[in-house]
């Protein structure tokens, strides 16, 4: 990998050849599995302490499924996943809970997520239900309302019900509860995308204030690619379920090699009027292929201006090609200025 | 062509000559919607203008509750009433103002002359007859067609619309497409009249961004090719920048800056349009916090007096405090800002 690990600390959660297959049935009574959802096939990533990886990719590559087997709701079909080093497939479900405190997640729909019956002092102090260890019963009022606090609500508004707030902050009470254990991983799956412009800023600075202030590592999951670049350290672009290319910021947004992260992020409309016709716009053909039944060879392909017999053949793994310093998985991973892609 | 003979009603002919050709394809004078609410009166839209020239690109661009979709749904006659009420305004389709119209004409007007184009397609479109009966929907009812002679058109606006193998697609119902193809089966549908304006309500919200670049590039080429003035109701500036002549931006149901596009995203002249550009994030500010509009959107049914963006604005004085709302400052040519202090703004 290109990480540079003097900047971040430590890998604290790493995943090796992670997949989840989701089984197609026929039949009511003698069930028969006729094949499979390959939502997530096959992937690789590390995160350093610290670190915010961006995943993006279109609807339907297994972004969300990912961050729902990183955080436990979802079980691995194959592979594993290692949090500080323990295979979280090993680990006996009695210590299951200790080493999941450590991964806590932001949902996408901050509508949906809260459940509304309960009181935001209530939401935010559930999980010390779960893991009474972590805050004595009697600080649990305190600790609450610094949470609130934190995230920048008034501390006075603890028995507030959800609908009492807006959609952002909203959003602030989803990323309290995800702080209240302390955890090393926040795993946010398109935290601002229901959030409007003016909002989305908000929230972007508040989880970078955080990440600071605790030496937060984040998996950033968005389909907005100048969010992503702005909070990102390192990126991972995903298609039908696998890792087309990685590599940090600069590489993926200023030297991209794979012919599907060039078409994504020319896609992206820039807001200067000044560079309308000027960009190299790369518009794709067709749609997402069924990750049930994936394209051989390159998953690419069918849409791929590049393609070629061999990508049919044999699929390209993600690896360091030649002229470039970051891996992709393109047999003919070309540097390609994607001008103005997204400022 | 078979389109061009409608059955023609005097009343259609009585419609058909008040309209002044000369007149812009649309203008909205200050326009007033209210929904009745168990809160009081919600106001949605407060004196919205704007004037749409032929051929033209114009975005509204505006938060959530800015009432950038009322407006969409005034136009088009469209708004549930009650709740919804137009307490005050105009909206001329050359020259003809279609709040006096009968609701017979008004039917008429739509998708005749202006049609819309829904930002969920899946709920937009009839989930149990297929698309080919729905597109032909139109030259039964509009044009008298039969029903085969409709679904000739059908698939002939599914060819428009680049839907391959349209014929066999014709068939199929709605949740049988992909969202970028129901999005297209939409614009076929909006377009089957051949309508002078279109409306399009956030057409690629929902649509993944690869998606996205095939929709409006799709959208600004039939624009072209049939001379119409587009409408596209938004809230990313970056879709604006690539496509749109003129920007309205909307803040609590009013225009807040009207102007050419290149000026707006250049050199911003009124608080909220700026602030909106500042917090987009940018390449070249990595690492420094987005800047950010403090506060929330005003409450629709208590809206702030004075300039309503006056509690989240950083050039706020005394007299923004206080009624009356600022109004339209002449910037430039084709250029208005609602701010008293707009020189300050478009200089810092």
């Amino acid at each position: 990998m290109t990480d540079t690990p003097s900047k971040f600390g430590e890998v604290v959660l790493e995943t090796k050849d992670l997949r989840k297959h989701y089984p197609l049935t026929q039949g009511i009574v003698f069930k028969k599995q006729v094949g499979a959802v390959r939502a997530v096939d096959g992937v690789n990533i590390q995160l350093r302490r610290g670190e915010t990886l961006g995943v993006v990719g279109e609807s339907g590559c297994g972004k969300s499924t990912l961050a729902r087997l990183l955080v436990g709701l979802e079980q691995p079909t194959d592979g594993s996943i290692m949090l500080k080093g323990k295979d979280l497939s090993k680990v006996s479900s009695r210590d299951m809970r200790s080493v999941r405190r450590n991964i806590q997640m932001v949902m996408q729909d901050p509508y949906t997520s809260l459940n509304p019956r309960m009181t935001v002092g209530d939401i935010i102090g559930e999980p010390f239900d779960i893991h009474p260890e972590v805050v004595p019963k009697k600080g649990r009022i305190a600790r609450v309302r610094e949470l609130i606090d934190l995230v920048g609500l008034n501390a006075d508004h603890i028995n507030r019900y959800p609908h009492q707030f807006s959609g952002g902050q909203r959003q602030r009470i989803g990323i309290a509860r995800a702080l209240a254990l302390n955890p090393e991983i926040i795993v946010a799956d398109e935290p601002v995308s229901a959030l409007d412009v003016s909002i989305q800023a908000q929230v972007v600075n508040l989880l970078e204030r955080l990440q600071d202030e605790f030496g937060l590592a984040y998996i950033f999951i968005a389909h907005d690619l100048s969010v992503v670049r702005h909070i990102a350290d390192r990126v991972a672009v995903m298609y039908l379920g696998k890792v087309v290319e990685t590599g940090n910021e600069d590489e993926i947004y200023e030297h991209t090699t794979h012919p599907y992260s060039q078409a994504l992020l020319s896609a992206v409309p820039v807001p200067d009027p000044a560079l309308r016709g000027l960009r190299d716009q790369i518009i794709l053909e067709g749609d997402v292929p069924s990750p049930a039944n994936p394209p051989s060879g390159c998953r690419f392909r069918t849409r791929c201006w590049k393609a070629q017999e061999i990508c049919a053949q044999e699929e390209p793994p993600l690896m360091v090609r030649p002229g470039s310093e970051h891996p992709s998985a393109c047999h003919f991973a070309e540097e390609r200025q994607v001008v103005g892609a997204v400022s | 062509m078979t389109t061009e003979a409608p059955v023609k009603s005097p009343s259609t002919a009585r419609f058909l000559s008040q309209l002044d050709m000369t007149a812009p394809p649309l203008e909205v004078r200050n326009l007033h919607v209210e929904f009745h609410t168990t809160s009081g009166e919600a106001h949605a839209v407060n004196g919205m203008n704007f004037v749409l020239s032929q051929g033209e690109t114009r975005a509204i661009l505006g938060e959530s509750g800015s009432g950038k979709s009322v407006t969409a749904q005034a136009i088009m006659g469209i708004l549930d009433s009650p709740p919804a009420k137009i307490t005050h305004g105009e909206i001329l389709y050359r020259g003809v103002d279609l709040l006096k119209l009968s609701d017979e004409d008004r039917r008429r007007v739509r998708a005749n002359h202006i049609a819309m184009i829904f930002q969920d397609a899946l709920s937009a479109l009839n989930p149990v007859f297929t698309v080919g009966f729905q597109l032909g929907e139109l030259f039964r009812k509009h044009r008298g067609m039969s029903r085969q002679a409709s679904k000739a058109k059908a698939i002939e606006l599914l060819d428009m619309v680049k839907i391959p193998a349209a014929k066999q697609r014709v068939n199929d119902f709605p949740h049988q497409f992909s969202g970028g193809m129901r999005q297209r089966v939409m614009i076929a549908m909006a377009l089957a009249l051949e309508p002078e304006i279109l409306i399009a309500d956030e057409p690629t919200t929902a649509l993944d961004v690869t998606v996205q670049a095939q929709v409006m590039g799709l959208l600004s080429e039939l624009q072209r090719e049939h001379n119409m003035s587009l409408i596209l109701i938004t809230h990313d500036m970056g879709v604006v920048a690539d496509v749109a002549d003129s920007i309205s931006v909307m803040y609590a149901g009013r225009v807040v800056e009207d102007a050419p596009v290149a000026d707006i995203y250049a050199r911003p002249a009124h608080p909220y349009t700026k602030a909106l550009l500042e917090s987009i994030p940018r390449v070249d500010l990595k690492g420094q916090e987005l800047a950010v509009i403090k506060g929330l959107p005003p409450v629709l049914t208590n809206i702030p007096p004075g300039c309503a963006f006056h509690p989240r604005c950083r050039y706020a004085k005394d007299n923004c405090k206080v009624p009356p709302e600022p109004p339209h400052y002449d910037v430039d040519v084709n250029r208005v800002a609602a701010c008293h202090y707009w020189r300050e703004v478009i200089e810092s």
